[in-house]
């Protein structure tokens, strides 16, 4: 029976420093099948494929458990070389291209076709042969054919448009003798739409040959228009298996958000906490030009009091927000805030006027690592608010006492767990140094908290700590928040309202109540697709 | 024991355990060399007070991010030629300190212009300040020999007797020259003590030190240290990199002045081309790295490196009495431990 899948994976279990990533998850791909692998972000997709790529990272972190067959056969595979060897081909998501290079010399980097020479033959030496450059032609013609595209094989890579250079990869890969699976690393992100279209038909040409495509993704239309064969990923566990013919944009939307941790019962008190009327915050056709995470005219009101969750996959902008609106990235449009519009592109008047920020980049941007956590926690405070300063005439000094004094306040308040204020912050654990950020832009007494992956790279118990402390401010202190976060798990479980972004732009704002059939297709970019054919 | 002698290096930094033994031994070899100590201790103070501040004039430069300042010369030759204009204009009254209060005044705006100018320049070319500074420190310095050819100051204290410019060296016998050296000096049996030198070398440290903790000090420090950090906390980092290099400039330009009255003479021309490097060598050695320095670095690297440059002189030419190979072997001693230090950048512990 076996002998009719390509590749089979079964029960694979891998964990990372003692944090399960993947719990017992099957995948079988038979020969011409185009399998969709699907999830959200941290979902073990990506873990997966390091598995099956026998990638250092996966053997220097103590390997994994499960078996992994291919065309029947039992194989463990330890490098990403051997891999290649057995037939098995990566498009990447990033170009893996040498841009100077020519199609034709790209695609046969280190496996040129190479004809004797009389240095050669004198020499005996391989690496002294001449280049056949027409049957390395030949070739790229073939492998450009397949894809169905009519572009010269000795033109340069440099200039020409991303959707071209996916298909190079592409060509790279089928050009490769006896490939028997592809894989293709979420191809359509950087494409446009037509370009995707061409790209879709060509895998099914290429499945048509009789090669299996496994496809990771996370647009589910894309999912509908090419796979037969559907798996979702959650958590690190597998979801479900699904055939196309038997499911919809809408449940796959479902399986791929599920329910994860139960939501705090919403009390009164919240009621009067927010009024819906006072507008803290108000952004309009905001647009912040942040690479990777570009936003494209965003519309936002921030009411007073509230916990306004922004959520959405990586790289469609959500992370760009909070960062314009601290004017750390080039950024346009019109934000207000409490009546008065605030300037943009620069931080030290979005600090002055009440916001303050944690960025997502915490070793990166939020911390001075080799500095005291009483120097991180004051140094903004000081150089804003001219806090911490002892008065003299020429030099106002540093007052040692007093940031003393409050570190060990915030130190006891938000529970640091430190050896002393005086400790670097490079020695503290990541939970205890997302503290100590948060402690920084709590001394700024902001009046709006803008917090970014509060919970990116800890462990669950300070998460946890973390989310608390959040709520706590919010409830206790009035504090507005802005919580950014990839994990929409952790949005739903301490926010009043969740702005989901897509491409730039709000898709929608949901209640964390709302069905994780909403949050699925919001995600996706499809919500507003899916309601207009609704109403049709 | 092994574990032991790691911990220890460890703690100290091994480029400073290992300058220390050396100057430890040498030291040692000049006793038995029977070398006469009093005038060696008096060398190695006096000498740490005449480098210090251009040892100093690192702290401000790695501090605010812009690496060592491999480019001092262009301090230096600021603070040369206040030196010159003191002379010309002859303001070696007591009034003005002989002449040195006069020079450090007329210094520092010159400085202050160049490395703001400089400051400015080392904004746009971010990442490669090590390379670009030491060019522009040579580059300044052949500039300022076209200068001191043809600057019309006539005083023949410093001017050819005959043709045009200025003089290779000049004496300060009638200016200024051991103006702080004997300011207070205190002789102890054989050993002299430069108290004013001394006191003038800490006195600018600690005023160095003050700064670097008043607000405008610490956004410095943030900025250098994570520039990132600095920028999401409304620090303007391109304005903290300009103020640290001026800073580092006005340094270079006393530091040079102190060095000269205690040289008792004035060089011009060539001198300043390679004295960047033994105070980048000396606060490198003191702990520093091209990321982080204290000013307790600056203090001990120039005393490790001057004591041991000044030690390791006479015991050499003791050893190898022929010619001037004691001079070939102090070159290879002094450029050894600036090539050490150097390959040391990335950081000591």
């Amino acid at each position: 029976m076996q002998e009719k899948y390509t590749l089979q994976m079964k029960d694979i279990n891998k964990e990372y420093y003692g944090n399960k990533v993947l719990k017992g998850v099957s995948l079988s791909v038979k020969p011409g099948e185009i399998h969709a692998l699907l999830g959200e972000n941290g979902a073990g997709k990506s873990t997966l494929m390091n598995i099956l790529f026998g990638m250092p990272v996966i053997h220097s972190t103590g390997g994994f458990s499960g078996e992994v067959f291919l065309c029947g056969e039992k194989t463990h595979i330890k490098s990403p070389k051997e891999a290649m060897e057995l037939g098995i081909g990566m498009v990447h998501q990033e170009f893996m291209l040498v841009p100077g290079f020519t199609i034709t010399e790209n695609i046969k980097l280190n496996r040129e076709i190479t004809k004797d020479n009389f240095i050669s033959r004198a020499f005996k030496n391989d690496s002294l042969k001449t280049l056949d450059i027409k049957e390395m032609k030949k070739d790229t013609r073939k492998a450009l054919d397949t894809l169905g595209m009519d572009i010269d094989e000795w033109a340069r890579v440099a200039g020409l448009p991303v959707g071209h250079m996916q298909f190079i990869e592409i060509a790279r890969e089928i050009d490769k003798k006896g490939i028997k699976l592809l894989v293709f690393d979420e191809p359509t992100a950087v494409l446009t739409e037509s370009e995707a279209d061409n790209l879709i038909s060509a895998m099914k040409n290429l499945a048509a040959s009789g090669i299996s495509i496994l496809f990771i993704t996370h647009r589910l239309d894309e999912v509908m228009q090419a796979a037969d064969n559907v798996t979702i990923l959650r958590d690190g566990e597998l979801v479900a298996t699904r055939k196309k013919e038997e499911t919809s944009v809408s449940e796959l939307a479902e399986l791929m958000v599920g329910r994860k941790v139960e939501i705090i019962p919403t009390s009164n008190e919240k009621d009067y906490r927010i009024s819906t009327d006072n507008i803290i915050l108000s952004i309009r056709n905001l647009k912040v030009n942040m690479p990777g995470e570009e936003v494209n005219g965003i519309d936002l009101d921030v009411r007073k009091g509230e916990i306004l969750g922004i959520g959405g996959l990586a790289g469609q902008g959500k992370i760009g927000i909070a960062n314009g609106i601290m004017g750390l990235y080039e950024t346009s449009g019109d934000i207000v805030l409490k009546g008065e519009k605030l300037e943009l592109n620069n931080t030290k008047q979005s600090l002055k006027k009440g916001l303050a920020f944690v960025s997502e980049d915490r070793r990166g941007v939020g911390l001075l690592l080799d500095s005291s956590i009483e120097h991180n926690i004051a140094v903004t405070t000081m150089q804003i608010k001219d806090k911490f300063l002892k008065k003299m005439t020429v030099f106002n000094q540093m007052d040692n006492k007093a940031i003393r004094q409050h570190a060990l306040k915030m130190i006891e308040e938000l529970d640091i767990r430190c050896t002393g204020p005086s400790q670097l912050t490079r020695r503290l654990s990541g939970g205890n140094q997302q503290k100590v950020c948060v402690a920084r832009a709590l001394t700024l007494e902001p009046d709006v908290l803008l917090v970014s992956e509060p919970t990116r790279g800890i462990d669950i118990g300070a998460k946890k700590l973390v989310l608390d402390l959040l709520v706590k401010l919010n409830r206790e202190k009035g504090m507005t928040i802005i919580m950014t976060s990839s994990e929409l798990a952790e949005l739903r479980s301490i926010c009043d309202r969740i702005a989901i972004v897509s491409e730039g732009k709000v898709e929608g704002i949901l209640k964390p109540t709302d069905s994780d059939r909403d949050f699925g297709l919001m995600m996706a970019g499809q919500y507003h697709k899916m309601r207009c054919k609704e109403a049709k | 024991m092994n574990e032991a002698i790691k911990r220890i290096s460890d703690r100290v930094g091994l480029p400073r355990l290992i300058i220390s033994l050396l100057f430890f031994s040498i030291c040692v070899m000049a006793l038995i060399l029977k070398l006469p100590a009093s005038s060696l201790i008096s060398d190695v103070i006096r000498r740490f007070g005449m480098f210090g501040i251009l040892a100093l004039a690192m702290i401000p430069s790695i501090q605010c991010g812009t690496g060592p300042n491999f480019a001092l010369p262009l301090g230096i030759v600021c603070g040369l030629f206040a030196m010159t204009i003191t002379i010309q204009f002859g303001l070696t009254s007591l009034i003005w300190g002989n002449g040195f209060w006069a020079s450090v005044i007329i210094a520092i705006p010159f400085a202050a212009l160049a490395g703001w100018i400089y400051g400015m320049m080392l904004n746009k070319i971010k990442g490669s300040e090590m390379l670009v500074a030491t060019y522009t420190g040579f580059s300044i310095v052949s500039f300022m020999c076209i200068i001191w050819v043809v600057i019309p100051f006539k005083n023949p204290e410093m001017a050819w007797p005959i043709g045009k410019g200025l003089r290779v060296t000049f004496a300060l016998d009638k200016s200024f020259a051991y103006f702080l050296n004997n300011f207070l000096m205190i002789k102890i049996g054989e050993i002299i003590i430069p108290t004013g030198l001394l006191l003038f070398f800490f006195g600018t440290c600690l005023a160095v030190w003050v700064f670097l903790r008043s607000k405008i000090g610490v956004a410095l420090r943030a900025a250098g240290d994570n520039p990132k950090f600095a920028q999401a906390s409304g620090i303007d980092v391109d304005k903290c990199r300009i103020i640290g290099t001026v800073l580092s400039n006005v340094l270079g330009a006393i530091g040079i002045i102190v060095y000269a009255q205690s040289f008792g003479f004035v060089q011009l021309y060539l001198a300043p081309l390679y004295m960047a490097f033994p105070a980048v060598a000396a606060v490198l050695i003191g702990g520093a790295s091209a990321k982080k320095a204290k000013i307790s670095h600056a203090i001990l690297g120039v005393f490790l490196f001057q004591g041991l440059l000044t030690v390791a002189l006479p015991v050499a030419n003791q050893i190898f009495s022929e010619g001037n190979l004691s001079e070939v072997l102090r070159m290879i001693v002094q450029n050894g431990i600036i090539l050490y230090a150097i390959t040391k950048v990335g950081g000591a512990d």
